[in-house]
């Protein structure tokens, strides 16, 4: 029997480990440092954590259920909303996980667009966490330079996608539209000068004292005990597992992108803190190389009766008209099967499990969410520790609750 | 890339990792395959589950060290109603492998892989609040989700898309 099973047993509500030494405490849900509404049941002995329990379902909004009455296309606004840090992420999964099923493959430039927002999305998923993550542990100043480049790939977001958070940009087969123009010179301009950025933030914690002494040696877990409790991503790297999806099993085209994948093996909140900041400049390089190799073309894959027609062709063709007439009362029928479509989201494996019965709407759709799985670092991250840890912990692991909850 | 059929008969996929070791390794246990779509999937006895899951995990040949996923299907109005889809991944051999057991819609129960991966816990309480399979050794089977005195299960395809009102 694996012994971190213990920290799935639940907190009876009048036994506790300690008898009167210790009490029980509810952290949340309405708790500014949970990053939206996770409950945290806690047990404490004076400061020192003895037991810790997640209470989630507090932002359940029943999106898988939602999806099994929608058409294949109409999924994808909701994708978004699940982790709404990281849309591109959520749409990218999705519909890889359709194009699978339907055999489809989306032209190069659709690709390295894919790709070069997908990376977008790690940056400002990330520049969240490192901002609210330092204002957690008490670094104000961090927070605001964060959101002030944060703003600049929202800005961009709006203009590929008229929408500053839920994208809905990637659709099965290709992109919602072209990029616009002035696009890659105001992103050019943003690669230009975030490296400065990075060190900027890197400046201010780094080799920060009161930084160092909050998070090294903190909230540690290991390798093993990661492999157990299911962690992926920059929570699992930082304790050793060298594991990317972008590298080891490439999906929409990062077979393409050169880069390396940051790993460290304390396995506290520093060494997860050291992980992004790393995959910060990696994602970086990566959006460079996408511009680079942009190529011209169709930014949609020629399969009229799944991918909407041009604007232009629906009004000057008649084909066109009854395509664009049958996907959106009809939907497109897509072949019985089922795929797994796993991807590395900023946070861990996003994985969409898709099941169809070879009608327009699907028949199942799962989320595998990262942060889901992640939660379940936090009982061997606190126990033992000090309350005030606690906060630096779910900082650094990093959670949604839109996806944890869905 | 145009879609392949799928190739379901055991005999052509005996060469896999995975069909070899349980077939050497627990014989009966494997109920049938499927490969499609470069996926494959194994049907697996639901007696047999946890130790299929074991030697999966465990033996050299297939080392499928990690569990990615874990959910569920409802097929009503079949019977056994129930899917379970386990997702395993190697990271030595950069392969996926899922796993299905059926599970029968009257009392709808199966072992729970919390003795193999801990981290299976809140996946397992997921599908229990929505489908309403129970995990046999599961050390704290309650909802997740939904609210403690919700009633019905929302994923199962006899509840509406509105709920009860």
């Amino acid at each position: 029997m694996p012994a971190t099973l213990d920290y799935f047993r639940a907190i009876p509500v009048v036994e506790t480990i300690g008898g009167d030494r210790t009490m029980v405490l509810n952290m949340g849900p309405q708790h500014p440092s949970t990053h939206g509404v996770l409950r945290l049941v806690v047990e404490i002995d004076g400061e020192t954590v003895v037991r810790i329990r997640p209470d989630i379902g507090y932002l359940h909004t029943g999106i898988e259920k939602t999806c099994e009455a929608k058409f294949y296309q109409q999924v994808i606004p909701m994708t978004d909303r699940i982790d709404y840090l990281a849309p591109m992420a959520n749409n990218l999964a999705y519909v890889l996980a359709v194009e699978k099923l339907l055999g489809l493959e989306v032209p190069p430039r659709a690709m390295w667009i894919r790709l070069m927002l997908s990376e977008l999305t790690r940056i400002s998923s990330h520049l969240v966490w490192l901002g609210t993550h330092a204002m957690d542990i008490g670094a104000m100043t961090v927070f605001l330079y964060c959101f002030r480049e944060r703003e600049e790939i929202l800005k961009m977001y709006e203009m590929v996608a008229g929408q500053r958070m839920m994208t809905s940009y990637f659709r099965v087969g290709g992109l919602s539209m072209n990029l616009p123009l002035g696009f890659l010179d105001y992103l050019k301009n943003f690669t230009n000068y975030f490296p400065a950025r990075i060190e900027q933030y890197s400046d201010l914690l780094t080799s920060n004292p009161i930084w160092m002494v909050r998070t090294k040696g903190v909230a540690k877990i290991s390798k093993e005990d990661a492999m157990e409790l299911m962690l992926t991503g920059p929570t699992a790297r930082a304790s050793g597992i060298d594991w990317d999806l972008r590298r080891d099993m490439p999906y929409g085209g990062y077979e393409n992108l050169e880069f390396k994948v940051p790993l460290a093996t304390e396995g506290d909140v520093y060494a997860r803190y050291m992980v992004r900041m790393e995959e910060l400049r990696q994602s970086l390089g990566m959006v460079k190389q996408a511009m680079a190799n942009l190529p011209d073309g169709p930014i949609k894959a020629d399969a009229p009766k799944i991918v909407l027609p041009d604007r232009e062709k629906m009004k000057t063709q008649m084909e066109s008209l009854i395509h664009h007439f049958k996907i959106v009362t009809e939907g497109f029928n897509v072949p019985e099967g089922e795929v797994y479509q796993g991807i590395e989201s900023p946070r861990g494996e996003m994985g969409y499990y898709v099941v169809s019965d070879g009608t327009a709407k699907p028949y199942r759709v799962h989320m595998r969410a990262p942060s889901f799985a992640n939660l379940n670092a936090i009982g061997p991250m606190c126990e033992g520790n000090l309350l005030a840890d606690v906060v630096a912990a779910i900082g650094s692991i990093d959670i949604i609750l839109g996806d944890v909850d869905r | 890339m145009p879609l392949e059929p799928a190739i379901t008969d055991l005999e052509q996929l005996k060469d896999r990792p995975a069909v070899a070791a349980l077939e050497a390794g627990l014989p009966g246990a494997l109920q049938a395959a499927k490969f499609d779509r470069s996926e494959l999937t194994l049907w697996i006895d639901p007696l047999k589950i946890i130790p299929a899951l074991t030697l999966l995990r465990d033996s050299a040949a297939t080392s499928y060290k990690s569990l990615a996923d874990v959910t569920a299907v409802d097929w009503l109005p079949a019977e056994p109603r129930f899917e379970v889809v386990y997702s395993l991944l190697s990271y030595e051999r950069r392969e996926r492998l899922r796993v299905k057991v059926k599970v029968s819609g009257n009392d709808p129960y199966i072992e729970s892989a919390t003795v193999l991966w801990p981290g299976a816990s809140p996946f397992e309480r997921e599908i229990f609040d929505l489908f309403g399979i129970r995990f046999l050794g599961h050390p704290d089977l309650r909802r997740i989700l939904l609210p403690d005195d919700w009633e019905g299960h929302p994923l199962r395809k006899d509840y509406p898309v509105e709920g009860y009102r």
